[in-house]
């Protein structure tokens, strides 16, 4: 498989990073060379084998539905890149 | 400079032979000569640190001190640290002030190990050189035109040139391995689970895990100590029962059965690397060890397996950076949208990127089940060559790295064969298998060449009993490089 600058744009779409055409350009032949590496495990025959997402069989731990946590909103908008009287602030979002 | 092992510094320190403010000050002072040249640390705050210290040596006095207290140690700056700009090696992050201590950098507070900084690294972890850092290259201090290997590349660098007499690390596809072996140091990726992931930013979590980097095996096997044991703040963190890691360094290897993988010693491995670790062989056996020939004959795979896995992960975990609540925002934007889509063209690097782009597209609808699903897949069949593997060996033995230390520019632009110096590193990592990479000797430039050894789930102790008993008999790892004043 091969992408184009198109493919390679429409992802960046998906991912939210802005591209333009010479970026998308000199980005495609690069993933084209890593898709080509990834290619070679096409040819492995993998029927019947149950796919593996982690390394270890754990599961979730659950916990007592209660409140553990201490409240630390302060702190954590002290670093945000705009706030106001507690809030995140973002370009208007609703008209 | 010090030489000294970290068994050893604490004796000094418990002995009162020195104080950890003197101790924490000469490796500062060594800190500020060096760094200039080397780059290995992005944030120094000598204050803090002597804080720290100072706050060691009050438990000292006390009475109070454990095993490493009042011992410095540098970290990795992937690792959240309360009040400390934690930058991951990114633009996106050139100004985040942790609001909290991951769990790793809580545990050596605890110990009472002063932090002597945070170290430079590959952004986000996802590099095998640490070229891809925001904050400039780090430098092999064995050649400082070559590259000191990465992600955890500072890290490396700074225990090579004794900046630190230990670090922390993370590992992915190989990222405390191969550059302890292009440093010349010893370095251990623990199994998956051992060291919690609360605070360690996140590349792919499936993959990531922390360990320690020092000068020799007994060290790594204390620092394990520290770090190691449950933490409910990370679902994947397992409860097991405390280990001292250092309880069988001193066991003769006897009866040792070592497996050596012919797919690590085919086509594409460099031959002085070879003939080092062959040499390596020959120690182990004049130990006691015996050799038994192993196929791991899906590891020719890991590569193209991880490149789906580690940026599908990736994609998903590094979602979270769209200048809403902490890092970079791009100053001018039209509109939400906009805002997003600037901020991350902006704030990472070339190959963060890339990789995010082939984790979106191979998670991307179509496409699903025919690479994601068939790499996990692949991830199986990895794993299961270990597991019938570890039925005839104890411990697994080759090569961590191809080649040794590379120039730094040479293999900047060209990502597949940058990825390729991971090939034997990566599959523990997809096996969550403990891994160590430890010196085995020099190039004819004078560059060190890296030994790996791969251990069964939680044969931490037993690898680094291999390690110590080999280092008990070379010296490789005792060497420092000469020159850097």
């Amino acid at each position: 498989m091969s992408l184009s600058p198109d493919d390679v744009k429409r992802i960046a779409r998906l991912a939210r990073i802005e591209i333009d055409d010479s970026q998308a350009l000199a980005s495609q032949s690069q993933l084209n060379s890593i898709f080509d590496l990834i290619a070679t495990m096409q040819a492995v025959d993998t029927q019947g084998i149950a796919p593996m997402a982690h390394a270890q069989e754990v599961y979730q731990r659950l916990r007592a539905d209660s409140v553990t946590e201490t409240d630390h909103h302060a702190a954590f908008q002290a670093i945000a890149p705009a706030v106001e009287n507690g809030l995140y602030l973002v370009p208007k979002v609703i008209e | 400079m010090s030489d000294a092992s970290l068994s050893a510094l604490a004796a000094q320190l418990a002995a009162k032979q020195v104080s950890s403010r003197e101790l924490t000050q000469q490796y500062l002072d060594r800190i500020t000569a060096l760094n200039p040249v080397l780059n290995a640390f992005i944030t120094v705050d000598a204050d803090k640190t002597l804080t720290e210290a100072a706050a060691a040596d009050a438990l000292i006095a006390k009475g109070k001190a454990g095993p490493l207290t009042g011992v410095p140690i540098a970290h990795k700056d992937i690792f959240c640290t309360d009040g400390w700009l934690t930058t991951c090696g990114s633009k996106m992050l050139h100004n985040f002030i942790a609001p909290y201590d991951a769990h790793v950098i809580q545990r050596f507070k605890a110990a009472g190990m002063p932090s002597l900084g945070k170290t430079n690294m590959d952004e986000f972890a996802m590099g095998s050189s640490n070229e891809t850092s925001y904050f400039g290259a780090v430098k092999n201090p064995w050649n400082t035109a070559y590259v000191p290997g990465g992600s955890s590349g500072g890290a490396a660098a700074c225990v090579a040139a004794r900046m630190a007499p230990a670090a922390t690390g993370t590992d992915t596809g190989g990222s405390i391995r191969q550059p302890a072996a292009l440093c010349g140091i010893t370095g251990l990726k623990p199994t998956y689970g051992l060291v919690s992931r609360f605070g360690m930013i996140a590349f792919a979590s499936s993959l990531d895990q922390a360990g320690p980097m020092a000068p020799s095996a007994e060290d790594c096997a204390l620092l394990l100590n520290v770090m190691t044991g449950f933490d409910p703040n990370d679902s994947t963190s397992l409860e097991r029962e405390k280990e001292d890691y250092a309880r069988d360094l001193d066991k003769p290897l006897t009866g040792l059965r070592v497996g050596l993988p012919r797919e690590f010693f085919a086509e594409g491995l460099n031959n002085e690397v070879a003939t080092a670790v062959e040499a390596a062989v020959t120690e182990l056996k004049k130990l006691g060890a015996t050799t038994v020939e192993i196929s791991l004959a899906n590891s020719k795979l890991a590569i193209p397996v991880y490149y789906v896995l580690a940026p599908a992960e990736a994609s998903s975990n590094l979602s979270r950076f769209d200048g809403v609540r902490y890092g970079y925002r791009a100053p001018e934007y039209a509109n939400l949208d906009d805002m997003y889509c600037k901020t991350r063209a902006q704030g990472f690097g070339a190959e963060v990127k890339r990789r995010i782009l082939i984790g979106a597209y191979v998670l991307s609808h179509g496409y699903y089940d025919a690479y994601y699903l068939q790499a996990q897949k692949i991830r199986r069949l990895i794993a299961n060559d270990f597991t019938e593997a570890f039925k005839t060996c104890d411990v697994i033995l080759g090569p961590t790295a191809p080649g040794t230390a590379f120039k730094l520019g040479e293999k900047s632009d060209n990502p597949v064969e940058m990825y390729l110096n991971d090939l034997y590193t990566i599959p523990a990592n997809l096996a969550g298998l403990p891994g160590m990479s430890l010196p085995c000797g020099f190039d004819s430039q004078g560059l060190p060449i890296g030994l790996q050894l791969v251990g069964n789930y939680f044969s931490e102790a037993k690898m680094l009993n291999v390690a110590h008993q080999y280092q008990c008999v070379t010296d490789w790892h005792a060497r420092a490089p000469e020159g850097l004043k």
